[in-house]
């Protein structure tokens, strides 16, 4: 029983967790935000920060985001066997993990929740705060709301089907 | 010069910014043994500010330390990208689409997102509860109950080939249709947006 009741309270793990060992702090922390300006900058330019291309996507009636989206997974996939098939190793020298993702009600239920709200701001999480970045300073709003929905979940996590 | 900047400032096709999307899985990997995923960063958020005891935001949020300092560079990114290399000509939308936001009410692309719902006058009316008030509690709940969003599953999840990540990305391509095809115009219809 002890068990059961240790699951309810312990901290339910990260999605995206932080596999390295080693802390980090300061400028070591720099290394992100470049890969995460890049990343914005990219965002912008291919204007995947659009309302207007979700819509298209969502219409079927442009094929970018699904070349976007498509191509991007590709590459990922590619990486990730060439990290596992050539053992590559973290810069720091620790064997490189991936997080494993378990099944869960959530995936279909929160998954679809977030889907309607994707095609109505225009914005998965990250293209928000390009947007923002852009100068959409409305955007911040969705933003706050956003905390306010993830802190909701976390108010109610245990008594929602997962 | 001049050659490199008309082609830099133009929108970049898909089969550039996907793969440089790609690629963001390996760099993560490489430099810090870090799983690629956005929508945590709000988790980290509601930890580090209003934790209230919840079980789901007492955890050492300040060794994701990382994610935060990345989303920051995503919104810079933004701006560097609208201030030095913005697109002079307006975004080329299909012209169905067009057709259909007519319906909607929105014709205006003289910005990449609708100048119509995008502004702070919105926050006075409907337009500002449904677009960023539910909409984005909708992404906000939805993404932590799923575990992730379009980078940590779509991106991150099916490059790994783990099938609750497919799972995940097709309940949130099926929740846009839906709310794109079924939901959007009767909602916006109740909140007297149109």
């Amino acid at each position: 029983m002890k068990t059961t009741a240790d699951k309810n309270t312990a901290p339910i793990q990260c999605e995206a967790p932080n596999n390295q060992e080693q802390g980090e702090q300061g400028l070591a922390l720099l290394k992100y935000l470049i890969i995460g300006i890049l990343f914005g900058i990219v965002f912008v330019k291919a204007e995947i920060v659009s309302w207007f291309r979700i819509q298209e996507m969502f219409r079927l009636q442009s094929f970018f985001m699904y070349g976007v989206i498509g191509s991007a997974i590709a590459v990922g996939l590619v990486s990730i066997q060439l990290i596992k098939r050539f053992n590559v190793k973290a810069l720091n020298g620790e064997p490189i993990k991936i997080g494993k993702k378990e099944f869960r009600k959530g995936q279909i239920i929160g998954g679809f929740i977030f889907g309607l709200g994707w095609a109505m701001t225009g914005a998965c999480p990250g293209p928000l705060f390009a947007q923002i970045g852009s100068g959409f300073t409305v955007v911040a709003v969705t933003l706050v709301s956003a905390l306010a929905g993830t802190w909701l979940y976390g108010r109610f996590a245990d008594k929602l089907p997962n | 010069m001049e050659q490199f900047i008309a082609w830099i400032t133009q929108p970049w096709p898909w089969y550039v910014a996907g793969p440089l999307i790609g690629l963001t899985v390996p760099a993560l990997l490489i430099i810090g043994n870090k799983s690629f995923g956005i929508s945590s960063s709000l988790r980290h958020v509601c930890a580090a500010c209003v934790p209230a005891n919840i079980p789901f935001f007492t955890y050492n949020w300040k060794k994701e330390m990382w994610n935060l300092v990345f989303v920051l560079g995503v919104l810079i990114g933004g701006f560097v990208a609208t201030t030095f290399l913005a697109n002079p000509d307006t975004i080329v939308v299909a012209e169905a689409t067009q057709e259909d936001l007519a319906a909607l009410g929105i014709t205006d692309y003289s910005k990449l997102l609708p100048a119509e719902i995008f502004n702070w006058e919105s926050m006075t009316n409907g337009t500002g509860i449904l677009f960023f008030i539910i909409g984005g509690l909708m992404v906000g709940f939805g993404t932590r109950y799923a575990g992730g969003c379009t980078s940590g599953h779509a991106i991150m999840g099916i490059s790994s080939l783990q099938w609750p990540s497919l799972l995940a990305t097709t309940f949130f391509m099926l929740g846009g249709f839906a709310m794109t095809h079924l939901l959007l115009e009767p909602l916006m219809r109740l909140f007297g947006i149109l």
